[in-house]
C-alpha cells in the first residue's frame, strides 16, 4: 500500500501519455473518418473507391501492425525516422478512422432521402447541402457508435507499451518488476483505465445529449446529469483492435 | 379566385412545340421511366407565365414526377423540358443538346421552389433558420435581411410568433405553413405543390390551403399544384390536368372539368375523390 | 541493403511468416470458441438478481480496460508452467467473451415475451426453456454479430506478441531484425492479415444477408 501511494506519480505520469495518446488519436481518427466517410458517399467511382480502399486496407491490420511498420519498416524504406509517439497516434488514428469512416458513411446514407430533396429544392449546393443539413443531422446518428470507437481506441493505446513508451501499462509492468507486487499495481493501473475510458463515454453523452437536443428529441433516458451514468450501450457493433 | 385574370390560352390544348415563346414551362415528348414502368408517356404540355394549374389523377399517374422533374429531382428519360424558351432538362453542346450537368441546372432551377407532402423541414433547425438558411448562402442576402423576410413570410402564413420554435413544437399544419414560407423566402416564379396537405389531420387542411390562396391572390408566381382538394383546385387554378396512365386524359377550366367532365376516366376519377370524402 | 524490395528474401521467409500465420488463427480460433461458450454463459447469468450485477460490473470491467495489460496481468500470475499460447487464448477468449455475451444479451432480450410466456403456459422446466425455445431463437439472430467479433479477434491475436507468443508479427520481427529487412516483413505482415480479414468481412456480410430476413 505505501509502496503504492509512493508510485502514485508515476501512475499519473503513465496515465497522462494514455489520455494524450488517445486525445492525439480522436483527433486523427476523427478527421479520417470524416474525409473518408464523406468521400464515401460521393455519387462518383472514384473518391468512393479510394475511401473503401482506405477502410478496408486500415480495418484490416491491426493498428498495432502499423505502428510496427511505421517504426521498423518505414525508416528503412525511406529513411525517414517518426517519433515514437507520433508513429502510435498514426496508427491508431488510421486504425479507429478507418471504422470511423464506415460509421459516417452509414449515418450520412441513414439521413431521409426528402432532407436531400429539401435542399435540391432551395437550390443549395454540394457543400451547403452537407454542411447545413446533412452533417448536422448524420451527426446525432454517429456519436453513440463514435462513444464505443472512442474507448477503444483508448484501450488500443496501450499497444504503445511494446514499442517502450511510458503509458500507463508500461508504467504498472515496470512497477511490477521493481515490486513484484502484481495484483495492487496492475489494479491500480486496471482502475485508471476504467476512469479515462467512463469519462470518454460520459463525454461522448454530453455530446449525444446536446445533439439530440439540437435535433428536437428528448433523452430516452430521463434529463439530469444522472441519465448520462446509465450502463454504457454495448452495441453489437464491431470491435477495434485493441 | 376570380377567372377573369385567366390567360388567353387556358383552354388551347398546351401542347406547343419547345420553342414556344410565351409558355414559362413546356414539356416536349417527355418521357420517364423506372425500370419497366413507364410513368410519363411522350407528354406534351405547357404552361404560361403566372398560370395556376392543378394536376389530378389516380395515384401512380405520373402527376407527381412532373413536379419532380422540375425540381430536378428526378432525370429525364427522352424528350425536352423547357423553361422560358430555354432548354432545362438539357443544356447546349456545340449544335445540340446534352444532359444538364449538376451547375447549369442549379443556375436554372433558381426560378423553381417546392412544398412537399412530407414537409420536410430541417429539423436541426429553428423556424427562423429554416427559412434563412438558403437565402443566406444561396442568394448571397445578409442574415439581417433574411431573418426581415423570413419574420414577414411567417407573419403571411400566421405563424409570426413561432419564428424561434423548432419544428418538432408545431403542428403538421403549422409545419406546412413554415415549408410554404420557406419556399417563398427564395422568391420562386413558380411554385411546385405536391400534395401538400394530404399528410394533414382534416381539421389542420383549411389553415394551410388559406395560405396558399393568399399567395395566389397576392402575387403572380406560376404554381403547378398537385392535390385531391377538389375545392381549392376549383377556387385557385385557371386550368385543370387530368392524368391517366402518364398521359392527360382531359384538361380545361376549373369550372369544365369539376361541373361536365367529358371523358369517362375523369367521372370516375372525381367520383372515386368525392366518395373518399374530400 | 539492395534495393527497395527483396524478392528473394520475401520468398525465403515466406515459410516462417506462414508458420506465424498459422499460430495467429490458432490463437483466434481457440480463444473464439472460449469466447462463444463462456459468453453464452455469462448472458444466462447476468439474468440473475446478484450474481448478474457482479458479473455485469466484471464484464464492463474487462471491456474498458487494454487486452495488452489483461495479458501481462495474467501472464505474471500464471504458474510457469502454464505455456504462454495457453495464456494468451484463455485471455483473449475471456476479453471477447465480454463483448460475445452482450450480443447474446441483446438476442435473448429481442426474443418475443410470448414466447416465455408460452413455455410457461406449457409447464416446460427451465432448461427446456432455454434450450429449446430461446436460445435458438436468439442465437440465430445474432450470427452475423458474433462473425464480426471473429475477425476483430483475429486482428487482435499481434498483441500475443506481448507475452512472447511466436504468432505472425513475432515471427516478422524475428526474421526481420535478423537481417534489417522490415520493409519486406512487416509489409508481408500486412498483407496476410488482409488475406484472411477481407475475405472474412466478405463471408461474413453473405452472413448478414442470408440471416437478416429472419
Amino acid at each position: 500500500m505505501e509502496f503504492l501511494i509512493e508510485q502514485w506519480p508515476r501512475f499519473l505520469e503513465g496515465a497522462w501519455l494514455t489520455i494524450q495518446l488517445t486525445l492525439g488519436g480522436i483527433v486523427l481518427a476523427f478527421v479520417l473518418a470524416m474525409f473518408f466517410g464523406i468521400l464515401g458517399t460521393v455519387n462518383h467511382w472514384l473518391p468512393r473507391a479510394a475511401a473503401t480502399v482506405y477502410v478496408e486496407v486500415f480495418r484490416g491490420i491491426a493498428a498495432l501492425v502499423v505502428m510496427y511498420w511505421l517504426i521498423y519498416a518505414l525508416p528503412v524504406a525511406t529513411g525517414f525516422q517518426l517519433e515514437d509517439l507520433f508513429a502510435a497516434i498514426l496508427a491508431l488514428g488510421l486504425n479507429v478512422g478507418a471504422y470511423g469512416a464506415e460509421v459516417v458513411r452509414s449515418s450520412i446514407n441513414a439521413v431521409p432521402k426528402a432532407q436531400v430533396e429539401a435542399t435540391v429544392s432551395l437550390n443549395m449546393s454540394w457543400p451547403q447541402r452537407m454542411r447545413l443539413v446533412v452533417l448536422p443531422q448524420a451527426w446525432a446518428q454517429m456519436l453513440p457508435t463514435f462513444g464505443n470507437l472512442v474507448v477503444e481506441l483508448m484501450k488500443a493505446t496501450a499497444v504503445v507499451y511494446l514499442v517502450s513508451l511510458h503509458d500507463l501499462s508500461w508504467v504498472a509492468d515496470d512497477l511490477r518488476r521493481l515490486s513484484g507486487e502484481t495484483i495492487p499495481v496492475f489494479l491500480v493501473a486496471f482502475a485508471l483505465y476504467y476512469l479515462i475510458a467512463q469519462a470518454l463515454i460520459f463525454g461522448v453523452r454530453l455530446l449525444e445529449r446536446r445533439a439530440n437536443h439540437k435535433l428536437g428529441r428528448t433523452p430516452p433516458s430521463g434529463g439530469g446529469l444522472i441519465g448520462l451514468l446509465r450502463p454504457p450501450a454495448v452495441g453489437a457493433k464491431v470491435g477495434v483492435a485493441k | 379566385m376570380p377567372p377573369s385574370d385567366t390567360p388567353e390560352n387556358t383552354t388551347a390544348p398546351g401542347v406547343e412545340g419547345g420553342s414556344a415563346e410565351d409558355k414559362l414551362i413546356v414539356f416536349d415528348q417527355v418521357v420517364k421511366r423506372f425500370g419497366d414502368l413507364t410513368v410519363l408517356d411522350h407528354l406534351d404540355f405547357s404552361v404560361a407565365p403566372g398560370e395556376r394549374v392543378t394536376l389530378i389523377g389516380p395515384s401512380g399517374s405520373g402527376k407527381t414526377t412532373i413536379l419532380r422533374l422540375l425540381m430536378t429531382l428526378e432525370k429525364i428519360t427522352e424528350g425536352h423540358i423547357w423553361i422560358d424558351g430555354e432548354p432545362f432538362s438539357h443544356m447546349p453542346r456545340g449544335s445540340g443538346l446534352v444532359p444538364a450537368s449538376e451547375s447549369y441546372l442549379r443556375q436554372k432551377r433558381k426560378r423553381i421552389g417546392m412544398v412537399f407532402q412530407q414537409f420536410n423541414l430541417f429539423p436541426n433547425m429553428t423556424v427562423r433558420k429554416n427559412i434563412m438558411e438558403a437565402p443566406v448562402h444561396v442568394l448571397g442576402l445578409s442574415r439581417d435581411e433574411a431573418s426581415e423576410r423570413a419574420q414577414e413570410l411567417l407573419d403571411l402564413v400566421g405563424l409570426g410568433d413561432k419564428i424561434d420554435a423548432h419544428p418538432t413544437q408545431l403542428s403538421g399544419g403549422q409545419q406546412q405553413r413554415v415549408a410554404i414560407a420557406r419556399a417563398l423566402a427564395m422568391r420562386p416564379e413558380i411554385l411546385l405543390l405536391d400534395e401538400v396537405t394530404s399528410a394533414l389531420d382534416p381539421e389542420l387542411v383549411a389553415g394551410v390551403l388559406d395560405v396558399l390562396r393568399e399567395v395566389a391572390e397576392t402575387t403572380d408566381i406560376t404554381m403547378l399544384c398537385v392535390t385531391h382538394e377538389m375545392g381549392f383546385a376549383r377556387d385557385v387554378s385557371h386550368r385543370v390536368l387530368m392524368f391517366d396512365k402518364g398521359q392527360i386524359a382531359e384538361e380545361g377550366h376549373p369550372d369544365q372539368i369539376f361541373g361536365d367532365p367529358r371523358e369517362e376516366r375523369t367521372k370516375s376519377f372525381l367520383k372515386s375523390v368525392l366518395e373518399n370524402g374530400h | 541493403m539492395n534495393g527497395f524490395w527483396d524478392f528473394e528474401f520475401t520468398g525465403r521467409v515466406m515459410p516462417d511468416l506462414l508458420s506465424g500465420l498459422l499460430v495467429t488463427i490458432q490463437a483466434t480460433v481457440l480463444g473464439y470458441v472460449i469466447a462463444l461458450a463462456l459468453g453464452l454463459l455469462i448472458a444466462v447469468v447476468r439474468r440473475a438478481p446478484f450474481l448478474g450485477a457482479i458479473v455485469h460490473f466484471l464484464m464492463e470491467f474487462i471491456r474498458t480496460t487494454p487486452l495488452v495489460i489483461q495479458l501481462v496481468f495474467v501472464f505474471a500470475l500464471a504458474p510457469s508452467t502454464v505455456s504462454v499460447f495457453t495464456i494468451g487464448v484463455v485471455v483473449l477468449g475471456v476479453h471477447y467473451a465480454a463483448y460475445t455475451a452482450e450480443v447474446y444479451r441483446s438476442g435473448i432480450e429481442g426474443v418475443a415475451k410470448g414466447q416465455w410466456e408460452a413455455s410457461k403456459a406449457l409447464s416446460l422446466p427451465v432448461s427446456r426453456t432455454w434450450g429449446a425455445i430461446v436460445l435458438p431463437q436468439a442465437i440465430r439472430k445474432v450470427i452475423p454479430a458474433l462473425g464480426n467479433y471473429l475477425i476483430a479477434m483475429f486482428k487482435d491475436t499481434p498483441l500475443l506478441f506481448a507475452i512472447g507468443v511466436v504468432e505472425l508479427l513475432a515471427m516478422a520481427q524475428q526474421v526481420g531484425s535478423a537481417s534489417f529487412r522490415y520493409v519486406e516483413a512487416f509489409t508481408m505482415v500486412g498483407f496476410l492479415f488482409l488475406l484472411v480479414s477481407i475475405p472474412s468481412a466478405i463471408a461474413i456480410r453473405r452472413l448478414e444477408k442470408r440471416y437478416a430476413a429472419v
